[in-house]
């Protein structure tokens, strides 16, 4: 469990509507679900209500998914602070989730996290630029790949503290790194090779 | 070491083309539509035959579970549920069938419908997983155009299916929680019984089934049970993706047959332990949940890697995911983290996990440090043991293992910090420093 509040009022944009396009988007989730059970669509909605807002969910970005969805607001303010990927406070234009838990761990991740809290300042904090933010999560599902750090939608793995400091740079400097392993190997195959599977696909 | 003919997986890296045409010239959607029409029965009783258990973690019979459906279908819809919320510390091996094998699990997926009598599936994928999602989603929707699924499919059995994401949540891996979520609310396990193959999906019968699980079926249908049930050891059978992590020389995923001893599986293709394996001091060998074997002639390396193996050294096989640390490794420290993860992650329900989990983190903090009474091992042993088996799902079961098998193996050294914290205390201090308990 992690506490989790909503943003403080000042951070609130005093309105949200989803556009045209991500309401027909709507309109199509919601009918992936059998009838008079919309609800079922609550989380990609806030998703998308999410990317729309920039990367974080204001409080009337909530209660837009509750009318769309014809939900009780607190239905829905209890999902999005429920589940931690919705990040209720304003993100940085690159949104750091550097996974700490113990198969990164082992592979060298706390020196990442040191570079992170160098780097970007505390946690959940935007840079002054508006640049970064950075979060530590829990796994990631990429174990054989750690460290791994998710950002923004992408995964960067096999991370090490240079290569992660040089993506930083190159994102800084406006570019978008490629993204998945940063060392010399096909996915989750072992460096150097498979040892399996060899033969042409 | 399994012969390259007998994977599965024959895509696991990504090094072909993981669309529809690349997935038929593996030799996916084959035969398809004779499998669908031997009918229900059938499709139960091969995978039965097969002796496949479940991959996500319980090892559960496949078979026996999808016969828990009713027999008939009533008023309510049956539903199939694929679990690919994979989010077990260790595991990675669902993300690698949902990228680069998708219609596997999408041919599977249609298979396990047609089983159960379900004309619906849903496959809910954790949220960080955008990219595999887009992936997935292409996949279903190449199945689509083919006409391979859907309503009045070229198969004969209409099956629409539908992804679905969450949103960051361990416990929605939980299959009860998961239907929760998926009904659009907090992802809170509920209680059992009723069980889903009567109450799932919006009060419907309903079958949660792993992606792993879901995605070998259709092998097993086209090189029939006998060829899954000859691999591996009885009750053990088939093929396992290993997912290889922590201190080894290159980690990778790897599928393999079942029952591989664990010194063979490390050392063939994750290039053996760091520095040896005379320098491994333990593996977690089924992801975080399950309780750590140390090295040594009884331990680590006798370790079969299938659920009987791993059951017989009073751990278990979980997901595969292998955790390996070597000497270099701070073994208090790596579960203290993993109890982190399970407070982190504890959804608050009941009592004894959402207050336990964070008592737990706390006192092996400190026992990191040695800062701690040697009477609150003991203590913290009996904590475990009153979390395990008093909530709502297994979650804390899983959190109170990894725990109970540190202190089983790893006393002496929690000891040993203890008393080397309080001789330098009472260097530096000149007095005998007391820890609150």
């Amino acid at each position: 469990m992690a506490v989790r509040r909503l943003a403080e009022p000042h951070q609130q944009p005093k309105a949200f509507a989803f556009t045209a396009d991500n309401l027909a988007w709507a309109k199509k989730q919601i009918a992936k679900y059998p009838e008079g059970r919309q609800q079922s669509a609550v989380i990609p909605l806030l998703w998308r209500a999410q990317e729309q807002a920039g990367g974080w969910l204001p409080q009337k970005a909530i209660e837009h998914v509750a009318e769309v969805l014809g939900m009780a607001n607190i239905r829905v303010l209890e999902v999005a602070t429920f589940y931690t990927m919705f990040n209720l406070v304003p993100v940085g234009k690159f949104h750091v989730q550097m996974c700490g838990t113990t198969p990164c761990m082992l592979r060298g991740a706390g020196a990442l996290l040191d570079i992170c809290n160098r780097r970007i300042g505390h946690q959940n904090e935007v840079t002054a630029d508006g640049t970064f933010s950075w979060v530590e999560v829990e796994c990631l599902g990429a174990c054989v790949n750690a460290p791994t750090a998710q950002i923004n939608v992408d995964y960067y793995e096999d991370l090490t503290p240079e290569t992660f400091e040089k993506i930083l740079d190159e994102m800084a400097a406006g570019r978008t790194p490629k993204p998945g392993p940063q060392v010399d190997r096909q996915m989750s195959a072992p460096i150097g090779g498979a040892t399996t599977l060899k033969a042409k696909a | 070491m399994l012969d390259d003919k007998d994977r599965i997986f024959r895509n696991l890296y990504g090094q072909g083309d993981w669309g529809l045409k690349g997935a038929q010239a593996r030799g996916a959607w084959d035969g398809t539509k004779g499998f669908v029409e031997k009918g229900r029965d059938w499709l139960i009783n091969e995978v039965k035959e097969s002796g496949q258990r479940g991959r996500g973690g319980a090892g559960f019979a496949t078979g026996l579970k999808w016969s828990f459906m009713p027999k008939q279908v009533g008023e309510r819809p049956h539903y199939l549920v694929v679990n690919a919320d994979e989010s077990e510390p260790g595991t990675c091996k669902d993300r690698e069938i949902m990228r680069h094998d998708p219609h596997l699990l999408v041919e599977g997926c249609l298979y396990a419908g047609a089983a159960m009598a379900a004309n619906t599936g849903y496959i809910y994928i954790r949220g960080e997983f955008v990219r595999e999602r887009e992936r997935l989603q292409a996949a279903i929707d190449q199945a689509y155009e083919a006409r391979l699924i859907g309503k009045s499919n070229v198969h004969g059995w209409d099956f629409d299916l539908y992804l679905h994401h969450g949103a960051g949540a361990y416990i929605c891996g939980e299959e009860t929680a998961l239907l929760e979520s998926l009904e659009g609310k907090k992802g809170q396990p509920r209680l059992k019984p009723p069980f889903p193959a009567n109450m799932g999906l919006y009060g419907c019968p309903t079958t949660v089934n792993n992606v792993e699980t879901i995605a070998q079926v259709p092998d097993i249908l086209r090189r029939g049970a006998a060829w899954f049930a000859g691999i591996g050891r009885a009750n053990n059978t088939g093929t396992k993706l290993y997912c290889i992590s922590g201190h080894v020389e290159r980690p990778c995923n790897v599928e393999e047959t079942m029952g591989i001893p664990l010194r063979e599986l490390i050392e063939r293709h994750a290039g053996g332990v760091r520095g040896g394996w005379d320098n491994l001091l333990a593996v977690i060998p089924g992801g975080s949940s399950m309780p750590l074997v140390p090295a040594g002639p009884d331990q680590c390396d006798s370790l079969l890697m299938d659920f009987d193996g791993c059951r017989e050294k009073k751990s278990a096989l979980g997901t595969a995911a292998v955790i390996v640390m070597d000497k270099t490794a701070d073994i208090i420290k790596a579960m203290a983290r993993i109890s982190y993860f399970y407070k982190h992650e504890s959804c608050g329900q009941c009592t004894p996990c959402r207050e336990g989990m964070g008592w737990m983190w706390r006192v092996l903090t400190r026992m990191a440090e040695g800062k701690a009474q040697k009477r609150e091992i003991d203590a913290l042993m009996q904590v475990t043991q009153q979390i395990e088996g008093h909530t709502i799902c297994a979650f804390g079961d899983g959190a109170a293992w990894p725990v109970q098998g540190l202190l089983r193996h790893f006393r002496p050294e929690i000891e040993r910090r203890i008393d080397e914290y309080t001789r330098h205390a009472s260097v530096e201090t000149g007095k005998h420093q007391t820890v609150p308990a």
